[in-house]
């Protein structure tokens, strides 16, 4: 019989099979700070050239401004007009209202789900709900949004009697059910990495299971709970083709969760395609990019630094 | 394995020895006249063995750009080029060349329930710039009137600002949606809506008739009032080249306007183009 030798032939091949997979862990680190530095390049000339200021400087994309004279002061989103209109409020208003509605929507049904399959489900339902939760991931937006414009908008029109067909409400809905595998995923995992040693500690006490899981597993999972919700909100401010198809996209500066709304993503997708290179309006559009890079960056990061903080507490308690 | 590797390079000469072979035509732009442009191809390619012509859309501006970075030869417009557009053509050395190749009508869409029936220039002016928010002002029962229209980045969008609104802004509570056909799947959904697109497209909608102003009577989009003129809302739609076309591309345009091209137009439910503009766009 041959005998395994796990010596390596050589240790020049060695060297070059580790530097190899250390180059394919950069690229992904480089294809980020390149993808953010060209984003952010084309956004630039926001800030260094006076022609493109004249339009769109900071201080137009952020304040009210006087369009024509004799006029109030407005916030308006218009780029295709004979007075450019660039401001970013109406589209900062939607981007969060949807992303809201998504939440209030996907947070209690998904946390729910996860609660429930981690402390009370049954071996065999425990394996049917996750599967079929984490299927719904697998949905593209597209067809999220395509039901959204079709069917749920006008099942939510006929209920509730609303003015608008497409709403925040409805985007948000549609955008609830693409965060839902999110939260879920990210909150179960916390329940269930919960010690058994403290599971078993508060049974050994004289707890029932519904004590145990709430007023022990559920506290102590609680960071990774909010890490879940924190990076389904990350999805729900960066989703695109849902809002594009559901939200009505009109530019409006409204707190009603019933009124239409225009995304930030939702307006990059819709008007990039088209608009004249190197034009002001073509600045913006990836000024707004950096903005939505910046705020996913920003979210993801302190949803993996809560989870990386909740293991590091697990296994402190179980050593 | 050297063997499997130059078998592989020639069998990929080959085969692109043969792409290259036949002439090839691309064809890119308004989304608007996309399919007319792919019938066209088909039929120019089933008399013509040995071309081969790709068409795709992605709306004017999206063609208009690949005019300009050399990436198409044919672009395909629902509107002319600005004058930033043809400034950046010319930077690039490229020299647009327009034909006209069918007219459009653009149709006022409303809901089936809904008792309006004509509506004035005026006051789709009123109702898109948001100075009419309610229906009682035209002659419908008391409800906000609910606007739809395209997104900002569509020839049909910037003609309609252009001759119905006098280039003055869209109301904010304009809600925008990708495409004609999400348009008219709107305004069939709320009785409330209005829209505007094509006219090839009015399924489960109706037709607002237009009245140019209160002295005109109204008239409904059709093919023969959109091409007799007396239809209010009409534009050209276009083919643009680079220089003017010559070879293939000359034969294949001459054809498009040709009566065959023009009645494949007409089956479509595009316009065709009236017969003294058709020879007037003829490449000599």
């Amino acid at each position: 019989m041959e005998c395994y030798n796990f010596k390596p032939k050589s240790k020049f091949r060695e060297f070059v099979g580790e530097k190899l997979i250390a180059v394919t862990a950069f690229t992904a680190l480089v294809a980020i700070l390149l993808i953010f530095v060209f984003i952010f390049k084309e956004a630039t000339p926001i800030f260094t050239s006076p022609e493109v200021q004249e339009e769109a400087s900071l201080n137009k994309l952020t304040f009210k401004q006087v369009y024509r004279e004799g006029r109030a002061a407005k916030w308006k989103w218009q780029p295709e007009s004979e007075v450019p209109k660039f401001s970013l409020l109406p589209l900062f208003i939607g981007t969060l209202k949807a992303a809201l509605v998504a939440m209030l929507f996907a947070v209690p049904l998904g946390v729910g789900a996860a609660i429930y399959a981690s402390e009370f489900a049954s071996k065999r339902m425990r394996e049917l709900i996750k599967p079929v939760v984490e299927l719904l991931a697998g949905i593209p937006s597209v067809v999220l949004g395509f039901f959204a414009l079709l069917v749920l908008a006008t099942a939510l029109q006929q209920t509730l009697g609303l003015t608008f067909r497409l709403n925040a409400l409805n985007a948000g809905i549609a955008l609830g059910i693409a965060v839902i595998p999110i939260i879920f995923t990210v909150a179960e995992d916390a329940m269930t990495s919960v010690p058994h040693s403290l599971r078993d500690a508060a049974l050994a006490v004289g707890a029932n299971p519904w004590q145990v899981s709430f007023t022990m597993v559920l506290p102590a999972a609680l960071p990774g709970i909010a890490a879940g919700m924190v990076l389904g909100f990350g999805r729900a401010i960066g989703e695109t083709m849902i809002v594009l198809m559901a939200s009505g996209n009109a530019a409006v500066i409204s707190t009603s969760l019933t009124d239409s709304m225009r995304t930030f993503s939702a307006t990059i997708a819709a008007e990039l395609a088209e608009v004249v290179f190197g034009s002001p309006h073509y600045n913006v559009l990836f000024f707004i990019g950096t903005l939505l890079f910046i705020f996913t960056f920003l979210i993801n990061l302190a949803g993996d630094l809560v989870l990386a903080k909740l293991k590091e507490r697990f296994q402190g308690k179980m050593g | 394995m050297k063997r499997i590797i130059i078998t592989m390079l020639l069998l990929l000469l080959a085969v692109g020895g043969w792409i290259a072979s036949g002439s090839s035509i691309t064809i890119k732009g308004s989304d608007t006249l996309v399919r007319l442009g792919q019938r066209w191809a088909e039929e120019y390619m089933k008399k013509n063995k040995g071309v081969v012509i790709q068409v795709s859309g992605g709306g004017s501006g999206t063609g208009i750009a690949a005019l300009i970075n050399g990436t198409t030869d044919i672009c395909e417009a629902s509107r002319d080029m600005k004058k930033k557009e043809y400034e950046l053509a010319e930077e690039k050395g490229i020299k647009p060349y327009r034909v006209s190749v069918a007219l459009d009508g653009i149709a006022v869409y409303l809901n089936k329930e809904n008792p309006v029936t004509e509506l004035s220039l005026a006051q789709l002016k009123g109702v898109y710039t948001g100075s009419i928010t309610n229906w009682k002002e035209v002659g419908a029962p008391d409800h906000r009137i609910i606007l739809y229209g395209r997104e900002n980045n569509s020839g049909t969008y910037a003609f309609f600002k252009e001759h119905v609104l006098d280039k003055e802004d869209y109301a904010d509570a304009t809600q925008t949606l990708p495409g004609t056909a999400a348009v008219v799947n709107a305004v069939s959904k709320d009785k409330h809506g209005i829209g505007y697109g094509g006219i090839a497209w009015a399924k489960g909608v109706k037709y607002a008739a237009v009245k140019k102003d209160d002295t005109t009577s109204a008239v409904e989009p059709n093919i023969q009032t959109v091409s007799s003129g007396s239809y209010p809302i009409s534009r050209e739609l276009y083919w643009f080249f680079n220089g003017v076309p010559k070879g293939e591309m000359k034969v294949l345009v001459n054809w498009v306007l040709s009566v065959e091209g023009q009645k494949l137009a007409e089956k479509m439910g595009y316009i065709p183009l009236p017969k003294e503009l058709a020879e007037a766009n003829v490449v000599e």
